[in-house]
């Protein structure tokens, strides 16, 4: 098992005529069972053409229709990424996963406030996706570094989560799935999220939990993991050395009002029983050792 | 991105927002005349940048005659205002605002933010105006009342009225309080602000609800939609650098330390100074060259770095995932011919198409140190920043 997506999710692709998206759409299909799952793209103005022979449709609704499609990935351009999410969450969609960087604030306040009461879960924005290795890959990640195993992955940071992945697969440790939940001050799934996912999973052992400086979800994390996991997490918090009141490349990672700092996160997963490293070029060997 | 407070104001004023009349004066003449537009027999002279606590800096002074405006304009333009907010460097006035005059009754606080867990705005407002709110949450947590603003609704007359008597707005001032916060929010909600900060917005003798001063952040990812306030920009507020790296949608930030990062991925990027620091280092910056990293984007980077004052050592830390590790071994060896690279330069990395990338920068004929992991690239970099190379 995994979780959120598997070898038999059906996912419509939202921006798949432009060049991130058709880019990705191939490293997508070549991935593992990508031929199979990705069924659909959305583009209004090209609906009946093709590309690679995915079909394209007019809306996602309509895609959903066609193929029985339960999960969206968008690379729509920032101005009109809230508004395809939007659309996903319209047509009832399973997930979205929205991987589109730069995405105004005040689009995503309005568009989680539309999604309230809602059965679709947001994924991102400004994320690399999620893989669920060996089965799926729904993302910018590179596939090839990634092993089927038992070891969750859950993190804000695109690369960091290669490396942590990186590290895992060369010490013979696969992943159930890995997730990048983004580095955007206001989206969707969350660590908490993430983790109670990777808790309930029967096939996933232990959890990577990557954070960053912003915000205050990974210590929501860490005091819900002291109460309910059942299963080891080791973590990590990047931008120790971040000045405050400096966005550190990500739109959410920036410590306002001396809050959201790394120092204060590690504190609080490490109270949580948290083993946590300093060194980033240590998570693998960290996860190693809690098995 | 941050913009000047007589522009905050200006902002304010066409949403609603009253703020004391005042005239931006780029010398001393110009300060002199816009004194006497204004009239009166108080002003302020108020140094204009990108900072906080310019009051205890000295950069915010009260005048009352025309030739007092004159002598302290004098004074604080091209003054070196060092503040807590502008580190120890400080930051040089270019600009002043002359203001009429306040008749303060009451200083109080109000701001809106961004609320990530509720992800809403949220209006925070104080009794406590003309402090540090960092303060006062600290020490005195109930003295600030919050309103979570419905993005459907907006702020609504209810809520508004509410906060503003919860802060000590007296009864006779609610209605031009309630009205002075809507007008606030708009602000906020219509500029896509990130933070919109009056401290302090206060009572006067007569009963006026007045923001008093304007510190206004825009959400850089929806500047796109707004040509008039990027008209606002002051580049002379910002670290030429970061502008340089901007031009080339180089993702940097200057840091005080004399070793050079070059990494792709935000998380990682900062990861690696966290590691230079573990490793008992220094970092010099931030930098991401993102996932589309060219040869002339990593010269560029190069240059930036290198354009630095003290820098001992360059480390490039690099996890290739859609862009290839040849990709940026090319780069790496191409930046580092053409800017005649006058560091070690350490280079660990990882990820799609390694070895090819190990064999070209072997090959390059540079003395390039390379790296296992991050650990060891960090090790590395910071023993050849001390001269153990």
């Amino acid at each position: 098992m995994s979780i959120l997506i598997n070898k038999h999710t059906k996912v419509i692709t939202q921006g798949i005529t432009g060049k991130t998206g058709q880019f990705h759409t191939q490293m997508c299909v070549a991935y593992e069972n990508g031929k199979n799952c990705f069924v659909a793209g959305v583009n209004p103005k090209k609906a009946g053409e093709a590309f690679e022979g995915i079909p394209i449709f007019g809306t996602v609704a309509e895609a959903k229709k066609q193929t029985g499609a339960t999960v969206s990935v968008i690379y729509v351009p920032p101005p009109f990424a809230a508004a395809a999410i939007d659309e996903a969450v319209d047509a009832e969609l399973d997930l979205v996963i929205c991987i589109t960087e730069g995405i105004p604030v005040r689009d995503m306040i309005r568009t989680r406030d539309r999604m309230k009461g809602r059965k679709t879960l947001l994924l991102g924005p400004n994320c690399p996706g999620t893989i669920t290795p060996g089965e799926v890959k729904i993302g910018i990640m590179p596939g090839h570094i990634h092993r089927k195993g038992r070891i969750g992955v859950v993190s804000r940071s695109g690369t960091l989560t290669y490396e942590a992945v990186g590290q895992l697969t060369a010490l013979g440790l696969g992943q159930s799935s890995a997730v990048g939940i983004g580095g955007d001050p206001v989206n969707g799934l969350k660590h908490i999220d993430v983790l109670k996912l990777f808790n309930d999973d029967p096939e996933t052992d232990a959890v990577i939990m990557i954070g960053e400086i912003g915000g205050s979800d990974e210590e929501t994390a860490a005091r819900w993991i002291k109460a309910n996991m059942r299963k080891p997490v080791v973590g990590f918090i990047a931008g120790v050395t971040a000045p405050p009141g400096k966005r550190m490349g990500h739109a959410g990672a920036i410590i306002s009002g001396g809050k959201g700092t790394a120092q204060e996160k590690l504190a609080v997963m490490e109270e949580c029983g948290i083993k946590v490293t300093r060194n980033p070029a240590e998570m693998g060997k960290l996860l190693q050792s809690v098995l | 991105m941050n913009i000047h407070e007589h522009q905050g104001k200006e902002l304010f004023r066409k949403f609603g927002v009253p703020t004391p009349r005042g005239i931006a004066a780029f010398s001393v003449d110009e300060a002199v005349k816009a004194a006497e537009t204004l009239g009166g027999k108080v002003w302020v002279v108020k140094a204009q940048i990108h900072a906080g606590g310019r009051g205890k800096g000295g950069g915010v002074k009260v005048a009352k005659s025309v030739a007092e405006v004159r002598d302290l304009a004098s004074r604080i333009l091209g003054m070196t205002l060092v503040t807590h907010q502008t580190g120890p460097g400080g930051r040089l006035v270019r600009r002043l605002l002359i203001e009429e005059g306040a008749d303060i009754r009451k200083e109080l606080y109000v701001a809106l933010v961004v609320d990530r867990a509720t992800q809403r705005a949220t209006l925070m407002a104080s009794s406590e105006g003309g402090m540090d709110i960092e303060e006062v949450a600290a020490h005195t947590p109930d003295k600030i009342h919050r309103v979570s603003i419905d993005p459907r609704t907006g702020l609504q007359d209810g809520e508004a009225e509410d906060i503003a008597r919860k802060i000590g707005v007296p009864e006779g001032s609610i209605p031009q309080a309630r009205d002075l916060l809507k007008g606030l929010y708009r602000v906020f909600d219509e500029c896509d602000c990130s933070l919109a900060e009056v401290n302090p917005l206060i009572v006067t003798g007569e009963g006026k609800v007045v923001a008093l001063d304007a510190k206004l952040n825009f959400d850089s990812n929806a500047l796109f939609r707004h040509p008039e306030i990027m008209a606002y920009r002051d580049l002379d507020e910002e670290d030429p650098a970061e502008i340089e790296a901007s031009k080339f949608d180089l993702s940097y930030i200057s840091l005080d330390g004399n070793i050079g990062c070059l990494v792709n991925g935000a998380g990682l990027a900062m990861a690696t100074m966290d590691t230079i620091k573990l490793f008992g280092g220094n970092p010099a910056n931030f930098l991401d060259v993102g996932g589309g990293a060219t040869a002339e984007k990593v010269t560029e980077a190069f240059k930036i770095m290198l354009s630095r004052p003290g820098l001992k050592a360059i480390l490039v830390n690099i996890f290739g995932g859609i862009m290839k590790c040849d990709t940026i071994a090319n780069g790496v060896v191409a930046a580092a011919k053409q800017v005649q690279l006058s560091v070690p330069l350490v280079v660990r990395l990882e990820g799609t198409n390694v070895d090819l990338g190990k064999k070209i920068l072997a090959e390059s004929g540079l003395p390039i140190i390379p790296a296992s992991d991050m650990g060891d690239a960090a090790a590395k970099v910071v023993a050849a920043a001390r001269g153990h190379a």
